[in-house]
């Protein structure tokens, strides 16, 4: 038998620290984290923010509401209170990771990609065909320098 | 003079004045009214006073003004009415009644004016000969329709009329201030009243015919007199000259009820 590099299959887990996204509902687009699992449909959520309307209060909040992110807050106890998830939260930095990761900056470029005017959409419409151009020049370019 | 054959609407009226004759009758004899006061008789819930009958007799002082005429309430003479002239019997009664149409008290007014239209706001219109042309609003005209111009140099659309229903109207707005659109109503785009001419034989036909095409030069220094101060506004914005020559239009995946316009 040859080496195999077998590599056991791993998926985000639902676990006490997991950083959650809602994705409807009343706290839509909002982040919060796992303080416990109720039930295999159910977790208690808490959601610290600095800013007020991004905060998630602390709740029972069905799973199929929520989307898992990749964002784990390491070692936070089970069932942990407001203010002691609210400091490990802050200590995680769990925002700054949020909001530098790709899945948010997907989110907000679509968001803006919806709220473009006509006039808008036309001055995207150029300064892509421009991009488009220069890529082109250049590959054409490239592409005659390698036959010569 | 009332008849017992077929009695008519006017010869059962009471009296031999209009409504408004009756109201300037009114206005000339009577004492020329004090500023309005607020009732004596304050309300306590709706259709029932504070004071009674009698409580009110007293408050107004109508017994003083009946003391002062004499025991009774001052009445006015009637104002002689001019004797009625003598009406012709009418020749034709008709055997049933005939119906009056209903009174039409409709006001005629232009369509009320979407609230995301507004004098300099760039028009995308979605119907005939410029469907998809992108265009600048410059003022409701009576009749409700909408005047526009390319500008004419911009995308070839001249002053021109258009329904506010064939239209999306963008967020985007031009600077206006500096356009006089006095001059234009309904009537300047209306079709020319040609004076009948008799019917002449085939020369007389064909030159007439002629002169229909042409645009008259009058209209040509309106458009330019117009569009002159609205293109250099235009060329301040960049982009908004190439923006307003191309024609919109739907492309894969864009969904008109989800764009933002």
């Amino acid at each position: 038998m040859g080496d195999a590099n077998i590599k056991a299959s791993q998926w985000r887990q639902v676990e006490v620290g997991r950083v959650v996204l809602f994705s409807t509902g009343l706290y839509a687009n909002r982040l919060a984290v796992i303080a416990e699992i109720i039930d295999h449909k159910r977790v208690l959520v808490d959601g610290p923010a600095s800013k007020p309307e991004k905060v998630v209060p602390r709740h029972s909040a069905a799973l199929s509401d929520l989307s898992l992110t990749p964002i784990v807050i390491d070692k936070l106890p089970r069932a942990a209170g407001n203010a002691a998830i609210k400091a490990a939260w802050e200590k995680a930095q769990v925002d700054k990771a949020w909001d530098e990761s790709a899945w948010a900056k997907n989110r907000e470029r679509s968001v803006k990609r919806r709220q473009l005017t006509d006039f808008e959409r036309f001055k995207v419409m150029r300064l892509r065909k421009q991009a488009r151009f220069e890529v082109r020049k250049t590959m054409a370019a490239a592409r005659a320098s390698a036959k010569a | 003079m009332p008849s017992l054959l077929a009695p008519t609407r006017e010869s059962l009226s009471f009296s031999g004045q209009t409504g408004e004759e009756q109201r300037e009758e009114r206005d000339r004899t009577m004492a020329p009214p004090q500023s309005a006061k607020a009732s004596r008789n304050p309300e306590l819930i709706r259709g029932i006073g504070k004071y009674s009958r009698s409580r009110m007799y007293h408050k107004r002082g109508l017994w003083a003004i009946k003391a002062k005429n004499g025991g009774a309430f001052p009445r006015h003479a009637p104002a002689t009415k001019p004797a009625p002239p003598a009406a012709k019997a009418p020749k034709f009664y008709p055997a049933d009644d005939v119906k009056k149409p209903l009174l039409n008290k409709r006001n005629p007014r232009p369509t009320k004016l979407r609230s995301s239209i507004s004098p300099g706001t760039v028009l995308i219109v979605l119907a005939g000969r410029f469907k998809g042309k992108r265009v600048v609003f410059l003022k409701q005209l009576p009749s409700g329709l909408l005047l526009i111009t390319g500008p004419f140099k911009i995308n070839g659309v001249p002053l021109r009329r258009v329904n506010q229903s064939y239209v999306i109207a963008t967020s985007t707005k031009v600077d206006i201030s500096a356009v006089n659109v006095e001059k234009f109503d309904d009537k300047y785009f209306g079709k020319k009243v040609e004076k009948k001419n008799k019917k002449g034989e085939g020369e007389f036909f064909e030159a007439e015919k002629e002169e229909k095409n042409v645009l008259p030069q009058e209209k040509k220094d309106d458009q330019k007199s117009v569009d002159a101060p609205l293109i250099k506004s235009i060329e301040g914005v960049p982009d908004l000259k190439s923006y307003l020559a191309a024609r919109f239009s739907l492309k894969a995946g864009m969904k008109p009820h989800e764009l933002v316009f």
